[in-house]
């Protein structure tokens, strides 16, 4: 076939012409896009990952797996919690599945473990996991976490025991693990500079079958303790200290996971009136946290909490940001979209990101409390929009090392 | 021997040509089965060919692991000398847990390697400073053989094939060896070996030894392949996995941990994509080796194959490895 003026023509003609007649129907019909989901379904960190899987599936189960008009399919993974697997996983997601974006991993162990691959691949990553550093001095920048880092909600803990509880003296228990590390490291840096002392810590090893021997320790001529567990640890930890009789003597005042919402109800009217802190609570009064509140009562029987709180949080951060991207298509846009937007309706109020990608938004002060019968943690004191470094500017907070066991020095430990 | 050699040869070069019918993901995972062979085919020197059962076997690798990591990083070695100061140290401490463990044999050897894995998983886990806890270590990027860059799946996966098929033709040879006769003589009838002369305990510690330095090798290339080592890889989970793997592919035959290995790296990689109860499935697959095949699926299939082509008069079940270990000693 000789290709002359008039085919050219023709042949532009019909091009113009299916364009035209073709982008409403693209319009119509978004490309559907696909976003990986790992999570935990199997060993000890099974909880909060089946917790999270339940957020995020009401989620979209509200939205009919459409978000922003663009069909989403949901692609979950289980990593089992170990680092070898995750990377696997992630490799399955991005290769086979050729995911959008991802939503997980839950431990940091694995956040660590993905985080080149993550680089490498540009895939935009909503995680969960927790550790200071993951948007801190080992920032990722295709990484953001809507929830909140170990310790950006126990400095606010820190500042409301010197502040408002006009507390002098404190003691510390934690999960001897990075993410007790780091939450008490928050405590006790804002309490100190409000002028308290922090003058004894603890750190019982996660997997201990019984708290006596640290309970036994404990300084009784303090004002209160500020107790930062994972999992179900806080509950054991409560029951015993409760048992000892510490109850009516040493308020307690609880990190993000240590009273949490999925907890809360075994814990029994002994725990009315613990103080706790966290970027969430089932109670918080806006309609979207009413609805997923309503959601998780009716389809799971449960309250949400930390985890379940965190994904339902994630879908709406995604979904502001494929409008703002229009779509999936493009990493780098959805990526800056991510990062830029301020999702104002999200159950756990309005959330923005600073440039290292974590969360800026409300952190609340949290009190057991009843309400129709079931033991709610109800806010008390909403402080909004926190950032991870407290009120310490950013380049000033990154220059310390990160928060440890040891960092910051506790000056005034007695016994 | 030599239909042997040619099954071996067969499965090599199949083994070559699975970057040309499987897409990244698969020879990745490819990759990392070939890891987890050798780790389990060096395990099988001391629980299948020596008797000893160990549950401390992820320290070496693990050490191996974080060695290289830590030399590379902090001390800032160049990647050829990191590697081999890495293989040097675990293997130092094979040798060093070896005279501790060796003091007992059976059950009370089994916890001693399980305690002094566990000291091991202690100080990746506490020791912060050292090891970053349980953050872990990145390894930032992977070492280029010869000038050969490996960081693509295919590049990585003919490096570890090759690291693969060299260390299991070494390890073949030794096991072949007149030592791999005596550590199975050792295994079998130590007090025969002893009134033969030999020095059953040096026996036992030089095979842990190696263990440990092949332990470490498979070491470096988790590590290279994951650029990421946390205390997960020395925990006690690492070293009972890949003893699962050296018993249900069958222990005391070459083939065997590498057909465990991929078992079990398939049903966590692959089957829990689909079943939500994988590691029920592995149960359960282990559970029916052991009611249908107890020495292992590798002797099992062997042994059926045998009935099925040996005419059947012949058969005699009784017949083990034990007369030919008397006969080579």
């Amino acid at each position: 076939m000789t290709v002359n003026r008039r085919t050219v023509i023709k042949g532009l003609g019909v091009g113009v012409g299916m364009a035209a007649l073709g982008a409403p129907a693209v319009k119509a019909q978004p490309k559907p896009i696909r976003v990986g989901f790992m999570t935990v379904k199997t060993g000890p960190l099974a909880s909060g990952g089946i917790q999270m899987e339940q957020g995020l599936a009401l989620y979209m189960k509200e939205r009919n797996n459409i978000l922003a008009g663009v069909p989403v399919e949901i692609v979950t993974v289980d990593s089992g919690g170990a680092p070898a697997v995750a990377r696997t996983k992630m490799q399955e997601l991005v290769e086979r599945n050729q995911i959008s974006a991802m939503i997980g991993p839950l431990s940091t162990q694995e956040a660590l473990a993905l985080d080149d691959y993550i680089r490498e691949t540009k895939t935009p990553t909503l995680s969960v996991a927790a550790a200071d550093d993951m948007t801190q001095r080992r920032a990722n920048p295709w990484f953001v976490r809507v929830t909140s880092t170990s310790s950006q909600c126990s400095q606010v803990m820190g500042d409301y025991a010197a502040k408002e509880l006009k507390y002098k003296r404190c003691s510390t228990i934690a999960d001897d693990i990075a993410y007790g590390h780091e939450q008490n490291a928050g405590f006790q840096a804002t309490f100190e500079t409000e002028g308290g002392k922090i003058v004894q810590k603890l750190w019982p090893p996660l997997a201990v079958p019984d708290y006596g021997t640290y309970i036994a320790q404990i300084n009784t001529k303090v004002d209160g303790m500020f107790a930062a567990f994972a999992g179900s640890n806080g509950f054991r930890f409560f029951r015993q200290f409760n048992e000892y009789g510490l109850r009516n003597k040493i308020p307690l005042l609880g990190g993000m996971t240590a009273f949490d919402e999925s907890l809360l109800q075994q814990m029994g009217d002994d725990a009315l009136g613990l103080l706790s802190v966290n970027y969430y609570s089932a109670t918080i009064d806006n309609p979207s946290n009413k609805r997923f509140v309503e959601g998780m009562r009716r389809d799971y029987k449960v309250d949400p909490g930390y985890y379940a709180a965190a994904t339902y949080t994630a879908g709406a951060v995604l979904e502001a940001a494929l409008k703002t991207a229009g779509g999936g298509g493009d990493k780098q846009a959805l990526m800056d979209a991510l990062r830029n937007n301020k999702v104002e309706d999200t159950c756990r109020g309005p959330v923005a990101f600073d440039k290292y990608g974590n969360v800026i938004g409300n952190v609340y002060i949290r009190k057991v409390a009843k309400q129709d019968g079931r033991l709610v943690n109800a806010v008390i004191k909403t402080y909004e929009n926190v950032s991870q470094f407290w009120n310490v500017k950013a380049e000033d907070f990154l220059k310390n090392p990160v928060y440890s066991r040891d960092y910051p020095p506790a000056k005034f430990l007695e016994n | 021997m030599n239909r042997n050699a040619i099954l071996a040869l067969l499965g090599v070069v199949l083994l070559g040509f699975v970057p040309f019918v499987m897409d990244d993901f698969f020879i990745n995972l490819t990759s990392q089965i070939l890891c987890y062979a050798l780790f389990a085919v060096s395990l099988n020197l001391i629980v299948g060919y020596g008797g000893m059962t160990s549950l401390g076997h992820a320290a070496y690798f693990g050490i191996a692991a974080y060695g290289v990591t830590w030399l590379h990083t902090v001390a800032g070695w160049g990647q050829l000398s990191s590697a081999i100061g890495a293989v040097a140290v675990a293997t130092f401490t094979a040798a060093v847990f070896g005279v501790l463990a060796l003091r007992a044999s059976g059950l009370s050897f089994l916890m001693i390697t399980l305690a002094l894995g566990q000291i091991v998983w202690g100080v990746a886990y506490r020791w912060v400073g050292l090891t970053q806890g349980d953050n872990g270590m990145r390894f930032p990027v992977r070492p280029e053989p010869l000038g050969f860059n490996i960081n693509g799946a295919t590049s990585f996966y003919y490096f570890s094939l090759i690291v693969f098929v060299v260390s299991v033709y070494i390890i073949w040879r030794v096991v072949q060896s007149p030592f791999g006769a005596g550590l199975r003589g050792t295994k079998d009838q130590p007090r025969r070996m002893r009134m033969l002369g030999h020095n059953v305990w040096m026996i036992r510690w030089v095979a842990f030894i190696m263990s440990g330095f092949w332990a470490a090798i498979a070491g470096l290339l988790f590590v290279y392949y994951q650029k990421f080592v946390s205390p997960y890889t020395v925990s006690l989970q690492q070293s009972a996995e890949v003893l699962l793997m050296t018993i249900l592919g069958g222990a005391g035959t070459l083939t065997g941990p590498m057909v465990g290995a991929v078992i079990v790296t398939l049903v966590k990689n692959v089957a829990s994509s689909y079943v939500e109860r994988w590691n029920a499935l592995l149960g359960l697959i282990f559970v029916l080796a052991v009611v249908f095949m107890p020495t292992g699926l590798v002797p099992g299939f062997r042994k059926l194959w045998k009935r099925r082509t040996a005419p059947p008069p012949a058969s005699t079940p009784a017949l083990t490895a034990k007369p030919s270990t008397e006969h080579a000693s």
